[in-house]
């Protein structure tokens, strides 16, 4: 009997967050991050934001593309630093560094995203 | 390693030269992958501002108005801005790849790239819609 390997479900969840955050990413980014900072367009309302933060569906989506965009994250910066800094004899160090990283964050989502419901 | 081989004195050197640690600046094609490995910092990065965002709501409208004003501060502006790069460079380069990744078979046939990335920029358009109208309109 030989282990079975994480890597094609840490593949799977790589190609979720991908498209996840290749959708989702770029309008959220480009809203709150330069057409309400810099006044091209005007910020909701609190009460808008309220009411959309507080929505089951808002939350449960906001935690699955969190969640598997850090996964994505965590995945494809675990080989830019294979590959780019040529540093494979670290690979457990790495590893623990990129999806403990991305845990510790999921698991931080999640305990707000339901405590705020 | 054959055991018959010959050993001598003049043992060529290993061909193996270790790449130059910015071997990524060498050509467009290596530049254009280690960038889009690099967007990895910057999703996450968004991914956290993001909660952060939905925690100062959570926290009350001064709390909002905090982070709204916090949102406008140089550094964060400029990083966010990097971000935007990085961020629409991942999505291009996903969308583009994505007919390599998925590979539909309707019946016998196989679907063309050309439909397959036309699905995922359908999708991404439709969300884009969908996200301005929940955040501007609604």
């Amino acid at each position: 009997m030989h282990k079975r390997s994480a890597e094609p479900l840490l593949w799977l969840l790589f190609s979720a967050g991908g498209v996840a955050s290749a959708v989702f990413v770029p309008v959220l980014v480009l809203l709150f991050g330069l057409a309400f900072p810099l006044g091209w367009l005007s910020p909701p309302s609190y009460e808008h934001m309220y009411n959309l933060v507080h929505h089951p569906l808002t939350r449960l989506v906001l935690f699955g593309v969190s969640v598997v965009s850090l996964i994505h994250a965590a995945h494809r910066f675990r080989f830019t630093l294979y590959d780019g800094l040529q540093i494979k004899h670290l690979n457990e160090l790495i590893g623990l560094f990129c999806y403990g990283g991305a845990l510790v964050l999921s698991i931080w989502a999640g305990y707000l995203l339901w405590t705020i419901g | 390693m054959s055991e018959r081989h010959a050993y001598t004195d003049y043992h060529p050197r290993w061909l193996r030269s270790r790449p130059s640690t910015y071997w990524w600046l060498e050509r467009r094609a290596y530049l254009s992958f280690i960038t889009r490995e690099l967007s990895s910092i910057f999703i996450a990065w968004f991914v956290v501002y993001l909660l952060l965002l939905v925690r100062a709501v959570s926290l009350g409208d001064s709390n909002y108005q905090a982070f709204l004003a916090w949102s406008r501060h140089p550094v964060v502006m400029t990083l966010n801005v990097v971000t935007a790069f990085f961020v629409l460079f991942h999505a291009v380069t996903w969308f583009n790849l994505a007919p390599k990744a998925m590979v539909v078979h309707l019946g016998h046939k196989r679907l063309p790239a050309s439909l397959i990335s036309a699905a995922n920029y359908g999708a991404w358009v439709v969300t884009t819609a969908f996200v301005l109208w929940l955040l501007l309109g609604g």
